[in-house]
């Protein structure tokens, strides 16, 4: 049996996927978080049901990328069963989407989900009557804390075993004759009560309104900035740092040097010297970079980011940057991309299948790739650059919003086409559920822990290996021009540029035992955060965008490497 | 009638007309701007950025171009469907 789980954007498709499979995908306050289907499954009378969280759509007719994975799936995939999400305090255009589906004869299940917002607004609907004219069973629910989710469970059961002869209720109709019919449905079965806007509700108005949205944005990005950054040092400071260097580290020392007193595998497990951060062993500075550097910031954005998202409060930031991105040949919904960008690339440049075009598509995927370093890689730029003053960051962040600008400039002018307007459901704002969104964050950190953390130790493993083998030396005498010449960083640095390849934060740690002076640092931070896609990124975008773009960007991103790690050097060079 | 973009912030009015191609009005009517609809706007960017609208309770984006098209008339504040 095949059930598709349907309904618009942002109606917690996904929240009541997780409830019925135990599988935990991605959700969030605004429409577009899923844009691709899960799959997963469920038990139904002892029989194994495949169910398909589907990406949310307004309509079968898609109109952009996300939206086309939906009809597609409604069309293609002959599901048995569909439970389409309804939000219950919208039901008018939810309605509408229901009337395009039941009028091709699937068996459906009508879910009204937020059933419990919709009380609190106000809202009241006739269940019983809402079936009648439906011709279907009707279910409310509150699916983030699980509400209705067993009645919803049971209902699938039945109509497994109803599947034969399904005659549906609905007949074809006109655009035109589907928006009276769900008129006269609604002024039957539904009663609105007027209430006073809560506070919440001004804060929505406030929140896109071009002076007060402004400042609140502005708050809004401070606050993440300093609740990211001091709950992270907090963590390292007071928690990973002692834990490394009083027990871990010379527990693993003694450990391997009793099996290993020296040697070839006592240089690649804890490396040579005894500072966690400059020694390059798997077990040393592999183990102190994914854990103690890395995972507190990881931890603390997702759980900043993972707050804002749920709060509602990301597409009111494309709202309000809407016109600035305009220039760059995007909209406002491309912020979004941007901020996931600033957690991992690899998300963000899958989040841009919900803008329009190929072309915008090419313009947020190389911004993102080229101009926005990763968490990962942030933790370990402040790590170094920290202890110099906040000035230094700030270069680095600084140029790189610089090439962002510039760059989206640029494309927009040199790309053909224009790009497309903004026209974006804003959801209220909602207060996150505390164990969902510890829950989420937990799910990007353990997504951090599976795919990069290998990436890492074989980014140490490799570079060991070029070394012991010699190829190392041949390629930082030929680097060297470059690294030297154009960028002023010992041809060392070479090893760093390599590992870049795999993973931006163990490359910008191998910058570490170099000793750079704090302008170096910046130049070589900047030219690893432009050059070249990580290996994630790198299959992501292939996938994305093909081969023949990937390369494009490819050669943008060395090219730019080049250009601005050698003005940097020389504009720091004359400054500093 | 004035367009969604010069209608006033704060202002509630009806939907009289859509116009553009068919694409650009489909993609209106599946978020449920459609000709009859009540709106109120919410707010209008700064910078030609786009406009927010409210339907139903439901809050809307439209870039400043698409928003042209949609033609409406205010409402009366006294009227009864104020």
């Amino acid at each position: 049996m095949k059930i598709l789980l349907m309904g618009n954007p942002n109606v917690g498709k996904s929240v009541v996927f997780s409830r019925l499979t135990g599988v935990h995908v991605m959700a969030a306050n605004y429409p577009g978080t899923t844009v691709d289907y899960t799959k997963g499954s469920l038990f139904v009378d002892d029989k194994k049901a495949e169910m398909i969280d589907v990406p949310g759509t307004y309509s079968l007719i898609p109109s952009c990328k996300a939206e086309e994975v939906a009809s597609n799936m409604f069309f293609d995939e002959k599901p048995d069963l569909v439970i389409n999400v309804l939000d219950s305090t919208n039901l008018e255009r939810n309605l509408y989407l229901t009337m395009q589906m039941l009028e091709h004869a699937i068996p459906t299940i009508v879910v009204l989900n937020m059933w419990d917002a919709a009380k609190r607004k106000g809202v009241h609907i006739d269940l019983e009557k809402l079936r009648k004219a439906l011709g279907t069973v009707v279910i409310p629910t509150v699916a983030v804390s699980g509400v209705g989710i067993k009645k919803l469970a049971s209902e699938i059961g039945k109509a497994s075993k109803r599947r034969e002869n399904y005659i549906s209720k609905i007949k074809k109709m006109s655009d035109k004759e589907k928006w009276t019919f769900i008129g006269k449905i609604l002024s039957d079965i539904q009663k609105i009560e007027h209430r006073h806007p809560s506070i919440l509700e001004k804060l929505e108005d406030a929140s896109v309104n071009p002076i007060f949205g402004t400042l609140i944005a502005l708050i809004i990005i401070y606050l993440t900035l300093k609740v990211v950054i001091g709950l992270a040092e907090f963590l390292i400071g007071n928690l990973l740092d002692p834990i490394f260097y009083n027990y871990y580290g010379p527990f693993i020392t003694q450990a391997v040097e009793s099996f290993f007193p020296q040697g070839f595998i006592h240089d690649i497990l804890i490396g040579s010297t005894y500072n966690y951060m400059e020694s390059f062993g798997l077990l040393t500075t592999g183990v102190y970079v994914v854990f103690a550097a890395v995972l507190p910031y990881l931890f603390s954005f997702y759980l900043v980011l993972g707050f804002l998202e749920d709060f509602g409060y990301l597409p009111r930031l494309a709202v309000l940057i809407d016109s600035i991105m305009h220039k760059l040949g995007l909209h406002g919904s491309a912020i979004i991309s941007t901020v996931l960008g600033f957690g991992c690339n690899v998300p963000a440049i899958l989040s841009t299948r919900i803008l329009e075009g190929k072309r915008e598509r090419i313009i947020v995927s190389a911004l993102v790739s080229i101009s926005i370093p990763c968490m990962a890689q942030t933790a370990i730029i402040v790590g170094l650059l920290g202890p110099y003053g906040v000035i230094y960051i700030a270069m680095v962040y600084g140029t790189l919003f610089t090439i962002y600008i510039a760059l989206g400039y640029l494309l927009n002018k040199m790309l053909k086409g224009e790009s497309p307007e903004l026209f974006l459901e804003i959801p209220p704002y909602r207060i996150p559920h505390i164990p969902t969104l510890l829950k989420k964050t937990w799910i990007r950190i353990r997504g951090f822990l599976i795919e990069a953390v290998p990436f890492v130790f074989l980014g140490i493993l490799f570079i060991n290996l070029l070394q012991i083998l010699g190829i190392l030396r041949v390629l930082t005498e030929v680097l060297a021009p470059v690294i030297s010449g154009l960028w002023g960083l010992p041809k060392e640095a070479v090893s760093a540029i390599i590992v870049g390849f795999l993973r931006k934060d163990i490359a910008t740690a191998m910058l570490a035992p170099l000793h750079l002076a704090p302008n170096q640092l910046v130049v070589a931070s900047t030219v690893l955060a432009v050059s070249f896609p990580c290996i994630a990124m790198f299959v992501v975008l292939t996938k994305e965008l093909g081969i023949k773009d990937m390369l494009k960007i490819v050669f943008l991103m060395i090219t730019l490497a080049l250009l601005v790690g050698t003005s940097l050097n020389l504009i720091l060079g004359v400054f500093l | 009638m004035t367009s969604l973009v010069e209608l006033e912030v704060g202002k509630k009015a009806l939907i009289k007309k859509l116009r553009g191609g068919h694409i650009l009005k489909r993609q209106l009517e599946s978020l449920n701007i459609r000709v009859g609809k009540k709106v109120k706007k919410i707010s209008s960017a700064p910078f030609h950025g786009p406009v927010v609208v409210d339907v139903e309770g439901c809050k809307i984006a439209i870039g400043r171009g698409m928003a042209a098209n949609v033609l409406v008339e205010v409402i009366d504040e006294n009227s009864p469907y104020g």
